[in-house]
């Protein structure tokens, strides 16, 4: 780096004035003139066969253009390699409107699309479609038997599956002196990202298409818009500017953008397809899952078995999984080892990463099977977990590049004020409110992808970087800022980070926390190289005092170079792009992670959570009162987005133990409360006061910001820490999420 | 073609003309019976800044300030709402700039995606003019109608709370 004038600020988000005055452009908001609207007809059964669609009333009303389904639709890709994406986990891609059949249960039929919005939504309802039903499964809990080993894949990079055994697990499980056996059960849960999945589709009448998109990854989408359409990828341009919420749900193209795209090619006309509330519910989730839990410990709290079996839901079509048993043993060390993940095939979506994938529901069966085996050996749970601390990674023998977990532990306790804690159940109380304390540990992937970044010097000696990500609501755009800024010694104001374009160069999709360590990584190589460039064309210039100048002995700042011996020798920016006789500078360069140096590490994040709450002793209604997070995420560019991101990540684990769950009603086959009425996420009055705290973890070696990622961290031990605040607070250890009142009483 | 009480066919729908006074303009437009006032705002007067999350009165996105009340306009038919005066997120703002709420808002960093912003703001605004909230608790309770899913809550009810200590309900 540069300087460090602007990374490390707590700098408010630069797209803020748009999206607090309503200029914010969503995808369903670009007006076209002679604009379609299509609405999607899903199916109402689980399983089984169209056998006829009958359009003609449909077709009669005014204003329906077309109906496209299976029976009619323009001829498509055959090959199912076409339909892949970057996220397709291994197996056969779904494929919209393909054939009669029906794999689960709102899948995508039919598309009306007419001259406005109300008559498709209408004209839906009055399609004739007479389906052939056949017997489902759609019950994770009720068919484990089907359990089996996932396929294996492209995918399978992300998502390795669990170490093999060490040691003699089951003996020594056998013959612990203290251990726990515990099953817990996990429902499914829905993104619901507040924007609906919608698709605006420019018709250009020239063999290309502008595609406005809600998706993680515009380059994602491009190549599979070219692949199942037979398109050049450069006659496909995919943009997403402003992206309401994905949380995940944006990984993989989802079926309006396909939908969409088929009728503006099929039809020649601008045409927008927007999801209702219940079809956020039709296309992915958070599977499902059953963990069984064995860890045992010797009489002095110390871990000599760790177990942990996942049986968690996919689809019949492919098998998507998530990390899950891989994570007890990158936290704790343990002599005998058990880790198994299989999958259980249904009549359902494939499910999707959501959020921490795995790591929100592993951790959950991990931390509060600990909680569990500190109560029994009377120890604190803190005191449990700082005695099985390791400063490397048990699970692969390597160090880590940095892990200030026991900061995290340490600081999260004091502000939290867990040593007011008593330690037997039911011991605190406050007017008729049981309250209870409980902490956990959080872990989680810094991932680093490779991603590409245009840097531009233009005649003003301005800065113009150039990427295809997003900015999904996680700060990318003001980090990146602040990022660029800093490597050449810019005011903010002076850089211009242009994104949210598949035009752009090369990003993977928005996840895995990965973005800032990716893109930003990306900026640091491109501005090394900018610099070098700037300084020899500097050097070149008439009279130029740089002409001997190394680049160790200039500096960039405040729109110059200097001599740092000499800071009033310099040379702007400006009149260096002026010698090139106004042309802009430009440079393109990979940033990719030091694969080689790192393969001796292991690369994590880590958090601690502590959390108070009150159970009503009569009505067993639970509050989260406040919550403590401490991260250790290497270093924070931006304190204030990432505070957001943890804040937001840490209601993302009231919600998942105290609120959400998609309902599958195992006789029909489908989610019954797919709506926001009936899927609950807190609401304000549910948010009790929560703290975020840094640790200060510096990490030279993972990469050259030292950052991690803080995307899914927050959410990751928030779970289990509210577990074993309600176990604390009532002595009843629920097995379940989410915990209602209910099972309290 | 046979009617159906059940299903009202749209070639006997008529349109309406309507007018509508959105953040001090007059809009005149016509539009059939069944155009809930959201899309009338988005799709007929281009008026996006308002956002649809659910359509069904669930996630206060789509709320606006009419007639002086905070509603929400996806349980509205725009043809009910003739001659109304309606405050959009698009309105908020002052000829010197942003409001003070808005301003908030971003300082705050009361939100991360954006999309629930502007009905959080003009409920927010609606909940500073009914004069009914005077703690932290009762804001968030008051508030509850809006969902955010990116978590911004905390961001929120600071924001809202600073602009409602510091009087600046304009």
């Amino acid at each position: 780096m540069n300087t460090d004038k602007n990374v490390g600020r707590p700098i408010s988000r630069l797209e803020g004035r748009e999206k607090v005055t309503g200029a914010a452009r969503y995808a369903a908001e670009h007006p076209l003139e002679g604009l379609l609207h299509g609405y999607v007809v899903s199916s109402p059964i689980t399983k089984g066969k169209i056998v006829e669609i009958d359009t003609t009333e449909a077709m009669a009303i005014p204003g329906v253009v077309d109906i496209l389904s299976h029976l009619n639709r323009p001829k498509l890709a055959w090959f199912d390699l076409q339909y892949t994406d970057m996220d397709a986990p291994p197996g056969t891609v779904f494929k919209p409107l393909y054939d009669e059949n029906i794999l689960y249960n709102g899948q995508p039929v039919a598309l009306v699309v007419a001259r406005d919005f109300e008559t498709a939504r209408y004209a839906s309802t009055r399609i004739v479609l007479r389906y052939q039903q056949e017997p489902h499964q759609t019950c994770l809990e009720k068919h484990l038997d089907k359990a089996r080993a996932p396929k294996k894949g492209l995918a399978t990079a992300l998502k390795p599956p669990p170490p093999p055994p060490t040691g003699d697990f089951e003996n020594a499980f056998e013959n612990a002196a203290v251990k726990v056996s515990a099953t817990y059960h996990h429902g499914t849960e829905h993104h619901n990202p507040i924007e609906l999945f919608a698709t605006t589709t420019l018709y250009q009448g020239d063999g290309k298409l502008t595609i406005y998109d809600k998706t993680q990854g515009t380059i994602n989408n491009q190549l599979f818009i070219a692949n199942v359409f037979g398109l050049h990828y450069k006659d496909v341009r995919v943009l997403a500017p402003f992206v309401g919420g994905a949380f995940g749900s944006g990984l993989r193209p989802q079926y309006q953008l396909f939908l969409c795209v088929m009728a503006a090619l099929h039809l020649k006309s601008h045409v927008r397809v927007v999801l209702d509330r219940k079809q956020m519910f039709s296309f992915s989730h958070r599977p499902p899952a059953v963990q069984q839990m064995h860890f045992a410990t010797d009489i002095n709290g110390k871990l000599t078995a760790l177990g942990h079996n996942t049986l968690a839901e996919t689809s019949n079509f492919e098998d998507y999984t998530e990390p899950t048993s891989n994570w007890s043993h990158k936290l704790y060390p343990a002599p005998n080892t058990l880790f198994e993940h299989k999958v259980v095939p249904l009549d359902v979506y494939t499910p999707m990463d959501m959020r921490a994938p795995g790591g929100s529901t592993a951790l959950h069966a991990i931390e509060c099977t600990m909680d569990e085996l500190a109560y029994k050996l009377k120890i604190d749970p803190l005191e449990l977990r700082l005695l099985n601390y390791s400063d490397v990674d048990p699970s692969a023998g390597k160090p880590y590049t940095s892990k200030a977990l026991r900061e995290c532990y340490l600081e999260a306790a004091a502000k939290f004020g867990w040593d007011k804690r008593i330690a037997e159940p039911r011991s605190m109380q406050r007017g008729n409110k049981l309250v209870g304390y409980g902490m956990a540990t959080g872990i989680w992937d810094a991932f680093q992808f490779p991603s590409r970044v245009q840097i531009m010097i233009n005649s003003e000696g301005k800065m113009v970087v150039d990427n295809a990500t997003t900015d999904i609501g996680t700060g990318t755009l003001t980090v990146m800022t602040q990022i660029a800024a800093d490597e050449l010694g810019l005011e903010m104001a002076d850089v211009e980070f242009r994104y949210g374009d598949s035009k752009k160069p090369f990003s993977m999709f928005q996840g895995g926390s990965a973005i800032t360590s990716s893109t930003g990584v990306a900026i640091v190589v491109a501005a090394r190289s900018m610099r070098k460039k700037l300084l020899k064309k500097a050097a070149e210039m008439e009279g130029s005092p740089f002409r001997k100048a190394k680049e160790e002995e200039v500096v960039f700042s405040s729109g110059h170079i200097h001599l740092k011996n000499d800071p009033t020798v310099k040379i702007s920016l400006k009149d260096i792009i002026a010698f090139n006789k106004g042309a802009a500078i430009k440079t393109t360069k990979m940033g990719r992670p030091h694969m080689l140096k790192l393969r001796k590490y292991s690369l994590a994040t880590h958090s601690a959570s502590f959390v108070e709450v009150e159970v009503d002793r009569d009505l067993g209604t639970i509050t989260l009162t406040r919550a403590v997070t401490a991260v250790a995420a290497g270093k924070i560019i931006n304190p204030k987005t990432a505070k957001s991101q943890i804040l937001g990540s840490m209601v993302w684990g009231i919600s998942k133990a105290l609120h959400e769950e998609s309902i599958m009603d195992p006789q029909l086959g489908k989610y019954i409360n797919a709506n926001l009425g009936e899927y609950h996420i807190p609401v304000h009055a549910d948010i009790g006061e929560l703290e975020v705290i840094f640790a200060d973890e510096k990490d030279s070696l993972i990469n050259e910001l030292g950052t991690k990622g803080v995307g899914e961290i927050g959410l990751v031990g928030m779970p289990a820490a509210i577990s074993n605040a309600i176990y604390h607070a009532t002595g009843k250890r629920i097995y379940k999420l989410p915990i209602h009142f209910d099972e309290l009483i | 073609m046979e009617t159906d009480p059940q299903h009202p066919h749209p070639q006997g729908m008529e349109t309406h003309l309507i007018t509508l006074k959105i953040n001090g303009k007059q809009h005149s437009t016509n539009i059939r019976p069944w155009v809930s006032l959201l899309d009338c705002l988005r799709d007929h007067l281009d008026l996006t800044g308002t956002k649809k999350g659910c359509d069904h009165g669930q996630c206060g996105a789509c709320t606006v300030i009419c007639d002086g009340k905070r509603i929400l306009s996806c349980l509205s038919l725009a043809v009910m709402k003739d001659g109304a005066e309606i405050t959009t997120v698009e309105g908020i703002a002052t000829k010197n700039g942003l409001h003070p709420l808005q301003q908030a808002f971003i300082d705050h960093d009361a939100f991360q995606c954006g999309y629930c912003t502007p009905g959080q703001l003009c409920s927010a605004l609606g909940l500073l003019s009914e004069g009914r909230a005077s703690s932290r608790e009762e804001v968030k309770e008051l508030m509850s109608g809006n969902l955010c899913r990116c978590g911004a809550n905390v961001g929120i009810i600071d924001a809202i709370m600073q602009v409602k200590d510091g009087g600046s309900d304009e």
